[in-house]
């Protein structure tokens, strides 16, 4: 296996991007990460994208967008994984680049939600859970993690006023992403004062329905120096694990296990632990989401997640950050993207490029992306390449 | 949309409760597979599932899925059924104010939802107080 490398990256700025298409998204996050790689071909592409049937009526994604590239006839590959579908797509581009198969490819993810009303994105969301023994007796996505949340907090004493901690934290960290789709701060009390979706969460405590794509470029790590101008990234842990979809097939319900053995795998390959992290782009879909996942990455303590927003712990300044870019939260949830986006952040960050948002001296960053109630996740470590220079 | 043969199909879980007990290591299935995930095991004796379970964790649905929204607000929770399986299902003629996890329930047979206005009317299973 080849040693990978990410140098270049691209998003657009996220939202309910009403003048724009599907393929238009797309191909505005491509062209910035070839661009911003400064390459002049690309030998393979994969897109991340959940749904492109139910929220545009499209499929056949490979093609379509590989066309819309302007590359020539290379292959293009669409990948599902749910909401994990974008870093599900970046393992593919990386398995490709490692096995030999093709030099430069270009990993994307993509979701235009915002075609359809809220009862169709809705449904579209909820294909991820188990539809015959889920979704038939009339259980939403906010539903199921309710259910979690419900379990966490009678388990471990972890309080609504912690739940919307989270909220605050990924909220005042996106206000330095200008790219977000919710730049604005949100008190605790707006968090748990805001509309009932399905107790104990609330409308705050959901990430919204957003139209976006990110774009990253994959080469030989021994290539980049050749390739790009840019620092190079090395991709430094690639893993994937699967769970029951259905929540109540879990024997803990609060327990993320394909986060926790894609997380095994991911510190295995990388040769570090948790403790040598910078930071950590995770998948906060819901704010027990975040609780749930940083337990399960072992940055705390199984059941003390729920103070780890309000103390500091995770926030920007404290020892681990999670979510600098403001998170699924704040910087809006295209689901097939959102896994790319993650990684584009890592990338920002171990470049040292993030702005006012930046990670001091930031070294290894992983990045963790799940579909549905967490039945896929995807982990990531990437680690600043020592001594490259542009 | 539930189309009459996708809905025919699951009859023997919706309106019987029929699951599968491993004849490896007994653990049960609902619904019936054609694998043990525990031991590998192909081999499944048919299996009725209890009616008595305990409230595990629910929530109260606000914001409705399309089908339902005539319903809400309405409880849904995870159940484990005596000495078997977790299902997912509504907890209906209860207080939701005062539900609670470790409530006491029995299994009842009843409609669940309708597939539009002239679609199938779905059936199946839900949980009361015991």
């Amino acid at each position: 296996m080849r040693e990978v490398a990410v140098i270049g990256v691209g998003m657009n700025k996220w939202g309910e991007l009403w003048e724009k298409s599907h393929r238009r998204i797309w191909t505005e996050a491509a062209l910035a990460a070839v661009d911003d790689a400064g390459v002049d071909r690309v030998d393979a592409m994969y897109v991340g994208c959940m749904s492109g049937g139910l929220f545009v009526g499209q499929e056949h994604l490979g093609a379509l967008l590989a066309d819309e590239l302007g590359m020539g006839p290379i292959p293009g590959t669409r990948v599902e994984s749910a909401c994990a579908s974008g870093g599900l797509a970046f393992r593919q581009a990386y398995l490709a680049v490692a096995a030999g198969a093709h030099d430069i490819v270009l990993a994307t993810g993509v979701e235009k939600m915002t075609d359809v009303d809220g009862g169709a994105a809705t449904y579209a969301l909820s294909t991820a859970a188990d539809q015959e023994y889920e979704c038939y007796q009339g259980i939403t996505f906010p539903g199921l993690y309710a259910m979690m949340a419900r379990v966490h907090m009678e388990r471990y004493g972890t309080t609504r006023r912690q739940l919307a901690d989270v909220a605050v934290k990924n909220h005042a960290h996106g206000m330095f992403n200008d790219l977000a789709q919710f730049r604005m701060k949100v008190t605790a009390e707006q968090v748990m004062g805001s509309a009932a979706v399905a107790d104990p969460l609330r409308l705050l405590d959901c990430s919204p329905i957003t139209d976006g794509a990110a774009a990253v470029v994959l080469c030989p790590l021994e290539m980049a120096r050749k390739l790009s101008k840019q620092p190079a990234v090395r991709v430094a842990a690639s893993a994937h694990a699967t769970d029951r979809i259905a929540l109540h097939e879990r024997d803990d319900m609060a327990d993320l296990a394909s986060t926790r053995h894609a997380a095994a795998l991911a510190y295995k390959q990388a040769g570090i632990g948790p403790k040598d992290l910078s930071f950590c782009e995770v998948h906060d879909c819901f704010t027990i989401a975040e609780i749930l996942v940083i337990e399960a990455l072992g940055l705390v303590p199984r059941g003390k997640g729920g103070a780890a927003a309000g103390s500091g712990l995770t926030a920007l300044g404290g020892t681990i950050p999670v979510n600098p870019s403001g998170g699924l939260k704040s910087k809006g949830h295209p689901v097939g993207a959102t896994g790319i986006a993650q990684i584009r952040e890592a990338v920002l960050q171990l470049r040292g490029e993030a702005g006012k948002r930046q990670v001091p001296k930031a070294r290894w960053g992983l990045t963790q992306n799940m579909g549905g109630t967490g039945a896929s996740t995807v982990v990531h470590i990437f680690e600043r390449a020592l001594g490259r220079k542009r | 949309m539930i189309g009459p043969v996708r809905y025919w199909r699951e009859i023997p879980q919706r309106y019987r409760y029929e699951a599968a007990r491993c004849s490896g290591c007994g653990k049960v299935f609902f619904p019936p597979r054609l694998v043990c995930n525990a031991c590998r095991g192909r081999e499944f004796k048919p299996v009725i599932l209890p009616q008595a379970g305990t409230l595990e964790t629910f929530t109260i649905i606000r914001v409705a899925p399309t089908g339902f929204e005539d319903q809400a607000p309405y409880a849904v929770g995870v159940v484990r059924l005596a000495d078997s399986v977790k299902v997912t299902a509504q907890i209906v003629d209860c207080d939701l104010e005062t539900l609670a996890t470790g409530q006491k329930l029995r299994l009842e047979f009843r409609k669940v939802q309708q597939d539009g206005a002239s679609g199938v009317l779905c059936y199946g299973y839900k949980f009361v107080p015991a």
